[in-house]
């Protein structure tokens, strides 16, 4: 007889043991008690085993893929899926974005898509028992010339017309919001005007990539983190399995959801797709007092900036100019961008920049996602997130798992299709999406 | 940072150059089809890997240069003038004549 090793055992049993509990209810009540009674929290996660087989298979445990299987078990009842990861949860960009979630988009199709995002976002903490901390603190895209003005008229006459909150503002009013903005007349860049977003603010990610990965655990989702995909099978052009560094699995659904990787993915399964990836590097500074309320992003200065409510000032800009797949930051980087800060808020000219760091974005020509069916049957995608994919989380989780169940494409993803290339109905979004992620 | 070997100038930093992208060949506008024009417009490679393709040297010689790097490591291994080699538009270039030659290689 084989002898079972022992942490194998102990995985067991706690996985068991969590199961007949049933999940810890996070609430003030239970901190209390759990503080008073010097009581341990139980795991949020469990290990299940690698089974041969599965309902549907997700590479990816970012936000993307982790919302899918949420919605997957908790709105289908489906929950014999996997969600498989060559590394940990969250480490890809769901680990290393800066936030942002708004839905002032350009077009049509991009802005109700994406407030639907919103309204999830919204109630996420109760639906997930789990604080995302959620702070809708006002966005504002600053315009330094006649065109990129006319393009935020533009927009917020979009907005209004899906009922988005989003309107132009003049420079006192966005002197009232942002006192620290150097808004006068003398600016290398004046300030004539912005769109500004009061819905829009940014999330804790960590916070919704652990919450959704908890969730769907709990509902009997397995996620297999260190699990790479290195093969997929296709059989007369319809998916059946995937191969990993632990072994097959057979599914009848695969859904890539690996943004940066995408390519490489869709690689595996024969399918080419319109993207290129690119580095994206951000930053962030010693904390200081809060002073900056809202989400303040520039165009023209290829810079965006937002205060965390520990105090950090936690800057952006736009990808790195080639593409690539080395997570590496660059001084140029920084240099860039303290350059461009400052043009801005030259009171800031003391603080130090404490870390940067880079994650991978997978561009489409259009600045949309590629959301639905290949050419492979049951093979599906989700990706094309680029450098805006973090607050499409929760919709696109909800879209996709709607067509993977129902095995229709929703209204609300069908404009994002991969067809789109070949047939010339692109959804042009980089004029609300190139710098502002 | 990463310096390219550019054959007419000598190790330079990248931030002289523009990255114009992996070569891809130019079907003839005259016979194809819409989705093949899309395909060639749209579609790369995008390898996690070796990869050859074409930057300009816009802060220095001016030209166009073949470039093979390895996109996971940013690692060069060599840099050529552009114009009429494997990795270039060769159909293209040689239709117009001038294939082979170092300011030709703009197709790509
Ligand atoms: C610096 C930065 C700032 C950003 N700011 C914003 C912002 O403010 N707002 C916004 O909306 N978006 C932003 N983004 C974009 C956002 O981060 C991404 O679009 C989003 O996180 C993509 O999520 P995902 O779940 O699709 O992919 P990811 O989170 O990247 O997850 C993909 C996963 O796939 C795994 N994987 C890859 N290949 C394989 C394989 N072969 N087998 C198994 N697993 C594999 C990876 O390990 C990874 O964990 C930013 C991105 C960066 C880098
Ligand atoms: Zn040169």
């Amino acid at each position: 007889m084989t002898q079972t090793p022992l942490s194998v055992v102990g995985r067991r049993a706690r996985s068991l043991r969590s199961a007949r509990r049933g999940p810890a209810r996070y609430s003030a009540f239970d901190l209390l008690r759990r503080g008073a009674l010097g009581r341990d929290w139980p795991r949020s996660f469990t290990q299940p085993e690698l089974k041969g087989s599965y309902d549907a298979v997700v590479i990816g445990a970012g936000v993307h893929g982790l919302a899918t299987a949420y919605y997957l078990a908790a709105n289908h009842g489906m929950t014999n899926v996997a969600v498989l990861d060559k590394a940990y949860i969250g480490g890809g960009g769901s680990g290393r974005n800066t936030a942002i979630v708004r839905s002032n988009y350009l077009t049509p199709e991009g802005v109700r898509f994406y407030d639907r995002s919103v309204k999830l976002y919204e109630n996420l903490a109760v639906d997930l028992n789990f604080n995302v901390m959620f702070s809708q603190r006002g966005h504002l895209t600053l315009a330094h010339n006649d065109s990129s003005l006319r393009t935020m008229r533009w927009r917020a006459e979009v907005n209004k017309l899906q009922g988005i909150d989003s309107e132009v503002i003049g420079p006192e009013h966005i002197s009232r919001l942002v006192p620290y903005l150097d808004v006068s007349a003398e600016a290398r860049y004046p300030v004539l005007g912005a769109l500004y977003h009061p819905p829009g603010g940014t999330i804790r990610h960590d916070a919704v990539n652990w919450g959704y990965a908890r969730a769907a655990d709990h509902l009997g989702v397995h996620i297999h983190q260190y699990t790479e995909v290195t093969a997929i099978h296709v059989e007369a052009d319809r998916v059946t399995g995937v191969s990993t560094n632990r072994g097959d699995i057979a599914a009848p659904v695969v859904v890539n959801c690996t943004a940066g990787w995408a390519s490489t993915v869709c690689d595996l399964a024969g399918v080419r797709l319109p993207l290129i990836t690119h580095p994206l590097q951000a930053a962030v500074t010693e904390p200081v007092k809060v002073f900056l309320e809202a989400v303040v992003v520039s165009g023209s200065l290829h810079v965006y900036v937002s205060q965390t409510d520990r105090g950090e000032l936690v800057f952006g800009a736009s990808v790195d100019p080639y593409p690539s797949y080395s997570m590496r930051g660059s001084l140029e980087f920084t240099e860039e961008l303290a350059g461009h800060v400052l043009e801005l808020m030259p009171s800031i000219a003391k603080l130090r920049v404490l870390r940067q760091w880079a994650g991978l974005c997978d561009m489409t020509p259009d600045y949309s996602p590629i959301m639905g069916v290949t050419p492979v049957d049951g093979f599906l995608v989700d990706v094309g997130w680029g450098t805006y994919g973090y607050k499409a989380g929760p919709v696109a989780g909800e879209a996709m798992a709607e067509l993977v169940a129902t095995g229709k494409t929703p209204e609300i993803i069908s404009a994002f299709d991969l067809a789109r290339f070949a047939e010339g109905r692109l959804v042009g979004e980089k004029g609300a999406a190139a710098v502002g992620h | 940072m990463i310096r390219i070997p550019c054959p007419h100038c000598d190790a330079r930093n990248s931030t002289e150059f523009r990255h114009v992208g992996e070569a891809a060949a130019r079907p003839d506008p005259s016979t194809a089809t819409p989705e093949r024009w899309r395909a060639y417009l749209y579609e790369r490679a995008n390898p996690a890997g070796w990869t050859s393709e074409t930057w300009f040297h816009t802060m220095g010689c001016r030209r166009y240069i073949t470039v093979e790097r390895h996109t996971v490591t940013n690692e060069i291994r060599s840099a050529r003038p552009a114009g009429g080699t494997r990795a270039e538009p060769a159909a293209a270039l040689s239709a117009r004549g001038d294939a082979g030659s170092p300011d030709a290689g703009g197709q790509a």
